[in-house]
């Protein structure tokens, strides 16, 4: 697009000049790159710190077999220390379950209520609710598993003790619920009214617009809430360690008590040597979290990947 | 943008307008078919009895603002109704008026009547059924995000038909109708959002007519397709016209010139006059502003 123009050679160069533009601009790319490289900086530090940790004893003294297949977490033990996480991986998979199974449900039914039915006012409440439920601390859950549906639970079922599956469930799942639904309306919404009010001049009803148009276009962003929601719920400690009975069996009926993966790093943590077998093999429980979170996360995004590509 | 202006361009009128001052005189003779100006009494029954649908001073708000005030006016069966004005004249509004999908806009409110089939729209507990009765093409096509055979299939499945041979069958008829099926017969299962924009525009063209509409309503179709397509779907709105009755909103005059028995020119709301539309063209106007319009002579 150069064009012989008899333009002064100090005009030129005016034009190529640095100006202020082009050095802010500069600035703030640099900015946001540092702030960007900090934070897989600060990811991978974690990540470092805790293989350290745990790299010792994965290496040498554990024996796999064991830790994934062995039910017995005893590394107490005078005898012989033994150190199998699967009842606390079976634990906290049926607590993640029921977990899921209350929040999902409500969630998107909330979802869906407050981004397709509810107007003005009150859909405007709905929100700030949903809000203020997702702030509420996770020792404040625990203590409401321990306080309220510990009775509850005990006078409903006529069981010797309410801290167990169902409890840690009921609250894990109240508590990823706001945030579930708050991520699931938001997708609901980016869904183009175009598509509703072509639909409704197909004659769709209201509900047939939701199930026929709408959740077919949210369903990604309906998938990644329901995942956030999933690892919301598996990584949650303190209402699980006060919820759950923190007991170490194997769980095969709801009203079991079981012990989470992450509450026995937050009971035991604090009171074992630095640096012992023991302390070693907690921080191998962290990396095996890390792990299932990552993978988590990760089929979350080749999910939504693909079928974006589709 | 750029489109519509060069197909405004393009569209200047073929035969000259008579002079305006013989078209004042011209239009108090003229004879324009509304119900009222019918002569024989026997032919005005017949003429009443094939209005598809007849709005009654309907008035449209939003809020504070005017969309519609007090438009009265009869659309016959089997006839091509145009309605042409410049923006913001309410042709939209009027549209979503008659098929009521003012429910769904919280802060539209309409006074007046619209009689579809001669029994009074708000009288009808389920708007649902009314709606399936009136198919609507919006001016930038809405490809919902399906396939194209379930965008075509789903007026259909919504009304609760399920059998694949039928579903088939009402899919291809209705592509066919809209002179989309020799494009698309091979690709039924890709993505309705893939086609081009004269695709997708005759893809929701096929979408309206998979449920049979007594009524077919579009709003400036041809804002978004190259005038090539737009003359296809001018041949296929031809055809159709022979089944249902068409209310075609344009922006472009001589569209209405070449499909429209008669045509209606809406202004600010108001509704300037509904004539024949050859005699509009022709200069049979009954007011001036209509003629400037029809001339280009306009804002
Ligand atoms: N949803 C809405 N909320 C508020 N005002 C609206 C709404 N829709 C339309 N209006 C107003 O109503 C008036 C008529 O609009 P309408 O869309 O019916 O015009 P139109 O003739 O279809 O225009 P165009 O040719 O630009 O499509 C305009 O003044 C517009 O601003
Ligand atoms: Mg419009």
């Amino acid at each position: 697009m150069e064009q012989p123009r008899s333009a002064p050679p100090l005009g030129t160069l005016l034009d190529d000049a640095r100006d202020r533009d082009w050095y802010i601009d500069q600035f703030f790319r640099l900015l946001m790159f540092l702030c960007g490289i900090s934070a897989v900086v600060f990811v991978l530090g974690i990540f470092i710190f805790v293989f350290k940790e745990g790299s010792g004893f994965i290496i040498q003294q554990m024996d796999w077999a064991e830790f994934f297949l062995s039910p017995k977490w005893r590394p107490t033990s005078a005898i012989r220390a033994t150190y199998g996480t699967l009842a606390m991986v079976a634990g906290t998979a049926a607590v993640t379950l029921i977990a899921m199974a209350v929040a999902l449900p409500l969630s998107f039914a909330a979802a869906i209520f407050i981004a397709e039915f509810a107007r003005g006012r009150m859909r405007e409440w709905l929100k700030v609710i949903i809000e203020l439920l997702a702030a509420i601390p996770s020792v404040v859950w625990g203590f409401i598993g321990l306080m309220l549906i510990n009775p509850l639970l005990i006078d409903t079922f006529d069981v010797p003790i309410g801290l167990n599956v169902l409890n840690a469930g009921l609250i894990l799942g109240l508590m990823a619920a706001p945030i579930i639904t708050s991520i699931a309306e938001d997708a609901l919404k980016a869904v183009p009214d175009t598509y509703r009010e072509a639909a409704e001049a197909l004659g769709a009803s209201k509900w047939q617009v939701v199930y026929k148009v709408v959740l077919p276009a949210a369903k990604n962003g309906l998938l990644s809430a329901a995942l956030l929601g999933i690892g919301r719920a598996f990584g949650e400690t303190m209402a699980v360690l006060m919820a759950s009975g923190h007991a170490l069996t194997i769980p095969s009926s709801p009203f079991d008590s079981i012990r989470a993966l992450t509450a026995t790093i937050a009971a035991e943590l604090g009171e074992t040597p630095v640096g012992s077998d023991h302390y070693q093999a907690l921080f191998a429980i962290g990396i095996f979290l890390f792990t299932i979170t990552f993978l988590i996360n990760m089929s979350a995004d080749f999910i939504v990947r693909g079928i974006k590509n589709q | 943008m750029s489109n519509q202006s060069t197909a405004h361009h393009n569209e200047e009128p073929k035969s000259p307008l008579s002079h305006s001052s013989a078209a004042v005189v011209l239009s108090t003779t003229s004879t324009i078919s509304t119900a009222d100006a019918l002569p024989a009494s026997a032919e005005r029954e017949e003429a009443q009895a094939t209005v598809k649908v007849a709005v009654r001073d309907l008035s449209i708000h939003y809020g504070t603002t005017t969309a519609l005030s007090g438009v009265s006016l009869d659309i016959a069966a089997n006839e091509i109704f145009a309605i042409i004005g410049p923006a913001n004249s309410g042709k939209s509004s009027f549209l979503q008026a008659i098929n009521r999908m003012d429910l769904l806009r919280h802060n539209m409110s309409v006074s007046g009547s619209v009689l579809f089939n001669g029994i009074d729209t708000r009288s009808w507990r389920n708007v649902y059924a009314l709606r399936r009765k009136i198919g609507v093409v919006f001016p930038l096509p809405v490809g919902l995000p399906l396939s194209i055979y379930d965008n075509v299939a789903l007026a259909p499945r919504l009304r609760g038909i399920k059998k694949p041979s039928l579903l088939d069958e009402i899919v291809e008829r209705s592509l066919r109708r809209a002179a989309l099926w020799d494009e698309v017969k091979d690709r039924l299962q890709a993505l309705g959002s893939l086609l081009s924009g004269g695709q997708q525009q005759r893809l929701t063209i096929a979408r309206a007519l998979s449920q049979d509409p007594e009524v077919l309503m579009l709003d400036e179709f041809s804002i978004a397709v190259d005038p090539v397509t737009t003359m296809r779907i001018e041949d296929v709105l031809k055809e159709l016209k022979q089944q249902m009755t068409i209310i075609l909103v344009t922006n472009l005059v001589q569209q209405a010139n070449r499909l429209a028995e008669r045509t209606a020119f809406f202004l600010n709301g108001e509704c300037v006059e509904v004539g024949e539309t050859e005699a509009l063209f022709e200069g049979q106007v009954q007011d001036q502003r209509t003629l400037d319009y029809l001339q280009g002579r306009f804002g």
